[in-house]
């Protein structure tokens, strides 16, 4: 086979052909071909096969609507399921093959479930696998979910890369027919800001298909002239191949631009496809109308088509869908396909129009009857005509264009819950009063169905947006053209038919909406539910409004009582690749990177996510396999001389302002009204329920200036909510906040040779000794000869400790600095794992005990709520149920026997008695081993805890079958008394 | 005069620069920051301040620039100024100077990377970054907007065809990841 339906004219550029597999088949076409519009060119028809029956199907439309065509595009890793033959551009090398088959198309054997149609009617299997219970799991769920869905996909990555975008303008056209022509020219020729989108690789929309002419022009050169003309002017953006999925909130529309899916693959470095999400003023919906089909028995064989299809395909593609060809119709627009095919010389074997009154012509029988059956195995050969004197007529043809009308392309207008009306005039709805804010409507998706009236509203509607918009404009000249008036005679389905199809692509037939109607499932969204009815890729374009003709006749009532279903984006199907975009894979989300980072990495550091932080875990040495050989040497050394570990992703805010001190006593529960300028201090800061939010310290650099730190956690919630409490609570304060998390590298220097360390640092001036810098001091000083920085005398570990921060920049020098100089004390740096045994070993509470549950008074703390003071939080924290008898006080834990583990998130039961949620007595919140200690330690929260230490207790772990006898003991497992941070 | 030697925040001893034939993205390492807030009672007196570091005071979105210090509103009474990072490294304690107890002032020099980008293709360039109306921005204009997810400041430039970006600077790799690819969709 040549291309043996190829007709003469058309838009195709026959001058470039391009080669292509169908089902490892090789064929022709040429450049403006779609995979469709080629393999009808071949005489293929046959293109796949049905969801649920496997019936032979071939192409219905020639559009996004199409729910049969439907391929396996590419292969490898581009392989893409369920891809429209109707909109796959052709190009040279294209492969695509067909699906949902058990061999070859021809004869698929799952073709047997055709034989059992009458076991598998709507809600076959809510009924059928009912019995026994034990068989859904383990056989007919796996059944089930093995035939479902139609093509397959590959399991590999996506080789392809995806871009997002973002647009504005003072008007947004959608489609490029007529109408979205009109409004385009209109708006660009006034200098509006107009992006005129439209999915089609070819602008016009029915123009293109079409064989009439507008002034002295065949239609498609019209709109030839037309976008050329937008595309010279500099206000107006024209989207080829650009789908608008979605309208959303505050006229925000979302776009995907396919540009590089006509290509075999993308251009190096370039996306496939692009998401925009555009902003607009005002938006005309431009989007058409879709034919709808009529139902009859075996409607479903290959070569029966939509007539508007049937005209596309040889208007703009010079496709014959067949040598003959029959029409089905109940309005003028199939008599328009006949009178195309005649001019062009395909055989037209007959129309059967419906209507008595139907217009008679010269050139073909024209019959007034319905189709009442069909024949052909796998592609259509005859149809069966019952004529309106009741006889029978057979007729021999190779494809059957039905028109059953045309629906207004309503779906965008709906996605902010717009409500559709009915037109008994085009027995259609049209769009409803509730638009999404902004937009109007225009040409054959407001019901205007000639083309004179699509050019004319279309150029109105221009005219309406960017008035009020404050844009002047003045409508265009529309040519010369059609503007036939619409005659249809409403016409859904032939009665008596049973095995007819509404929803070709899931496979939904008459018998089903009348068996959905007499169980009950009435309602649409019933009826769409116990069906399937509108479901998968097509959303019903081509059968929703059939199934709801037939669904209101059953039920007695008119079709727009019987209602409509609510469309949701996206229009039409997405890749989930293009919403992701560039976060993939580690780009996911960006990364924060500490200033020491590189150095980290030199040293082969282990790293660890915290939030979208890269810390250092651990410090692996050479011979060292396990990482509980680096944390335990890590602790060690910081016990026994000085570690140093970086400590920037805690968050750091600056507080400037005459009332500065007066705020954090409003945001800390303690006080700090009379921290002395060059000392730091401890803060617990309660949500307004009384339970603790964070902890941290504040550091006071002058009686208008602190520096107040944050878990690494929780920096931006305790930031926000500073300026909440700032803006909201205490807007009269003089206060001024400013997050300074990033400018300044900050380094815990940990353990007992961190001041002699720190002393061939900072600069000789600043006294570090324990008079002159005791424990919770602060300061700025310089180091290395003059770097400003600020020191601190805090410590997370329990030994003695500063932190150090300098600029961020220079925090890479500063680390390479502290080691260099710190070799004579062996310094070690440590990561955060060694970080949590540290602060573990000395009891500090940190984000396992802050957990969102707990109240000072649960964390040892309770003192430390000021009475003396107002402060967010404190009166609520007083609450009876927060401090009666029996409430959880944290505490340290021993196992008895030194081998034995300890597990964080275990519960503690009493010695003896039952185990069970009743008798739980508390739980773990943070474990580890103590490499000091030479076996596991935790702390975590016991009922009246701080009056139980030395008792022996169980922790359990039900679901993991753990019990371990243990001992509850002070949480500060060293130096309790902290002889060593103030040493 | 100290002895640590600065990294730039993609953590090279030189600024890296990017350049394609429609766009060059360069890493500007050259700027100190300081931001600049009004003390209750005293924001006459700050604007008072500004006026004559800047010549005007940045009005809502917009950036001033001047020669050596420049500034962009940041919010109500609040600001960011910047200047060459050489003679200006203590650009804060410099306007601290200047305004007393008037106004808060912060270093900001290291919490921030920024990139300027140039060239004929900044305007398709700034389309997939961000949602900033490029388009219609003017020479000064600025915009909060999210760039990879990461919050960023864009400053239009007064020569049309370059931006200024702001970003958080422990993610210079990854804001330098997006720009890069996104230039290199464009090339």
């Amino acid at each position: 086979m040549n291309q043996v339906n190829r007709l003469k004219g058309g838009q195709i550029d026959r001058s470039v052909t391009h080669r292509f597999k169908f089902d490892g088949k090789t064929f022709e076409g040429h450049q403006g071909d779609t995979l469709a519009s080629a393999l009808l060119a071949n005489g293929v028809r046959l293109m796949g096969r049905s969801f649920k029956y496997h019936r032979p199907r071939g192409v219905l439309t020639a559009g996004s609507e199409e729910p049969n065509a439907l391929v396996e595009l590419r292969n490898g890793a581009r392989q893409e399921p369920n891809s429209r033959a109707t909109t796959i551009e052709l190009f040279d090398g294209l492969l695509a093959k067909s699906q949902n088959r058990l061999g070859p198309l021809k004869y698929d054997l799952l073709a047997i479930n055709d034989r059992f149609s009458n076991f598998l009617t709507a809600g076959f299997y809510y009924k059928t696998f009912m019995w026994p219970a034990a068989f859904w799991e383990k056989v007919y769920e796996p059944i089930i979910r093995r035939a479902a869905g139609l093509g397959s996909l590959s399991q590999l990555d996506d080789p392809d890369v995806y871009d997002k975008g973002f647009l504005h303008c003072d008007l947004l056209v959608i489609g490029a027919g007529p109408a979205g022509l009109a409004a385009a020219l209109t708006a660009g020729r006034s200098g509006a800001e107009v992006i005129l989108a439209d999915e089609d690789f070819r602008m016009g929309g029915r123009l293109n298909c079409e064989s009439l002419t507008l002034d002295d022009q065949s239609a498609p050169a019209w709109a030839d002239d037309v976008v050329a003309e937008l595309k010279s002017l500099p206000n107006v953006r024209v989207m080829h191949r650009t789908t608008i999925i979605g309208a959303f909130d505050h006229g925000i529309y979302g776009a995907v631009e396919r540009i590089s899916d006509h290509l075999i693959v993308p251009d190096l470095g370039k996306p496939r496809q692009i998401l925009w999400r555009i902003y607009t003023k005002r938006t005309i919906l431009a989007t058409g109308a879709i034919e709808r089909p009529i139902a009859f028995e075996n409607n479903d064989r290959p070569g029966i088509m939509l007539a508007s299809a049937i005209r596309t395909y040889a208007n703009r593609f010079a496709v014959a869908a067949n040598k003959k060809i029959v029409i089905f119709t109940n309005n003028d627009d199939g008599h328009r396909t006949a009178k195309d095919l005649h001019a062009m010389g395909v055989e037209v074997c007959g129309v059967i129009d419906v209507r008595a009154d139907a217009p008679r012509s010269l050139d073909y029988e024209v019959l007034h009857g319905q189709v009442v059956d069909t024949k052909g195995r796998l592609g259509l050969n005859q149809v069966k005509i019952r004529l309106e004197n009741g006889n029978i007529r057979s007729l021999d043809c190779g494809a059957l264009g039905v028109s059953g009308g045309w629906n207004p392309n309503v779906h965008l207008t709906c996605h902010q819950r717009g409500r559709p009306t009915w037109r008994d005039d085009i027995a259609a709805f049209v769009p409803g009063v509730d638009l999404p804010l902004g937009m109007s409507v225009a040409g054959a998706a407001s019901g205007i169905m000639s083309t004179t009236g699509a050019l004319q509203s279309g150029t109105d509607a221009a005219c309406a947006a960017l008035s009020a918009i404050g844009i002047k404009s003045r409508a265009i000249t529309i040519p010369q053209t059609e503007d036939a008036p619409v005659s249809i005679q409403p016409f859904w389905y032939v009665k008596g038919c049973r095995r007819a199809w509404i929803d070709l692509q899931n496979d939904v037939t008459v018998k089903d909406i009348q068996l959905s109607h007499q169980e009950g499932f009435r309602a649409v969204e019933h009826l769409k539910r116990y069906t399937t009815l509108g479901m998968a890729t097509d959303q019903g374009k081509t059968s929703n409004m059939g199934g709801l003709a037939i669904m209101a006749e059953l039920a007695g009532t008119s079709i727009p009582k019987a209602g409509t279903t609510i469309f949701r984006p996206p229009y039409t199907p997405t890749a989930i690749g293009v919403f992701a975009g560039r976060h993939r894979g580690q780009d996911f989300h960006p990364k924060r990177l500490t200033p020491s980072h590189k150095w980290a990495k030199e040293q082969g550091a282990a790293f660890v996510e915290v939030g979208n932080w890269m810390r250092a875990q651990w410090f692996p040495l050479a011979g060292e396999t396990k990482w509980r050989e680096s944390v335990d040497r890590e602790v060690l050394a910081v016990r026994t001389s000085v570690g140093v570990c970086d400590v920037t992703t805690l968050g750091k805010i600056d507080v400037q302002g005459a009332e500065a001190a007066e705020f954090l006593n409003k945001i800390y529960c303690n006080g700090f009204a009379k921290l002395a300028v060059g000392k730091c201090r401890y803060g617990l800061m309660l949500r307004e329920d009384g339970i603790a939010k964070d902890d941290g310290t504040a550091a006071r650099l002058a009686n208008d200036h602190f520096v107040v730190t944050t878990t690494t956690a929780n920096a931006l919630p305790v930031y926000r909510h500073m300026e909440f409490v700032r803006q909201c609570l205490f807007p009269d304060m003089d206060v001024q906040l400013i997050s300074t998390t990033e400018s300044w590298a900050q380094y815990a220097v940990a353990g007992p040779n961190s001041r002699a360390l720190l002393q061939k640092i900072i600069d000789p001036f600043t006294d570090l000794s324990n008079d002159a810098f005791p424990f919770m001091s602060c300061a700025n000083v310089t180091v290395c000869g003059g770097l400003r920085a600020r020191l601190f005398r805090i410590s997370f570990s329990g030994e003695l400790a500063y932190e150090l921060a300098v600029p961020t920049a220079y925090g890479d020098a500063l680390i390479r600095k502290i080691i260099a100089v710190g070799a004579e004390f062996n310094v070690t740096p440590y990561g955060t794992e060694a970080l949590g045994v540290l602060r573990i070993e000395k009891g500090h509470a940190a984000g396992n005990e802050l957990n969102g549950t707990t109240t000072a008074q649960n964390l040892g703390m309770g003192k430390l709520v000021s009475k003396t003071k107002d402060s967010i939080g404190s009166i609520l924290s007083e609450r009876a149920a927060l401090t009666a008898p029996g409430t959880l006080c944290q505490v340290g834990i021993k196992p008895l026997n030194p081998a034995d583990p300890v597990i964080a998130g275990a519960h503690l039961m009493n010695e003896k008695g039952p185990i069970d949620a009743a008798h739980d007595q508390g739980y773990v919140t943070s474990a580890c081993f103590s490499p000091n200690l030479g076996h596991a330690i935790a702390i975590g929260f016991l009922k009246d805890g701080d009056l139980r230490f030395g008792e022996k207790m169980r922790l359990v772990s039900p679901l993991t079958g753990i019990e371990t006898k243990i001992e509850i003991v002070s949480a500060h497992f060293i130096d309790p008394q902290g002889e060593r941070l103030r040493a | 005069m100290h002895s640590l030697k600065p990294v730039t925040a993609l953590g090279g001893i030189e600024p890296r620069t990017d350049v394609f034939h429609h766009l060059s993205i360069i890493e500007n390492d050259g700027l100190a920051l300081a931001s600049f807030a009004a003390r209750r009672g005293f924001e006459l007196e700050c604007q008072t301040v500004l006026k004559g570091l800047l010549g005007v005071v940045p009005s809502v979105g917009k950036a001033i620039f001047n020669d050596p210090i420049s500034g962009f509103w940041l919010g109500p009474d609040q600001w960011m100024l910047t200047a060459p990072h050489d003679s200006h490294e203590l650009l804060a304690d410099i306007v601290k100077n200047e305004c007393g107890a008037a106004a808060s002032m912060s270093e900001q020099t290291g919490a921030w990377v920024c990139f300027d980008v140039i060239g004929d293709a900044l305007l398709a360039f700034c389309e997939r970054i961000c949602s900033a109306p490029i388009r219609q921005m003017q020479g000064g204009d600025t915009r909060r907007t999210s760039i990879h997810h990461l919050n960023c400041i864009l400053i239009k430039q007064s020569a049309g065809d370059q931006i200024r970006i702001f970003g958080p600077r422990a993610s210079a790799d990854s804001l330098h990841h997006a720009l890069f690819t996104t230039a290199t969709a464009l090339a």
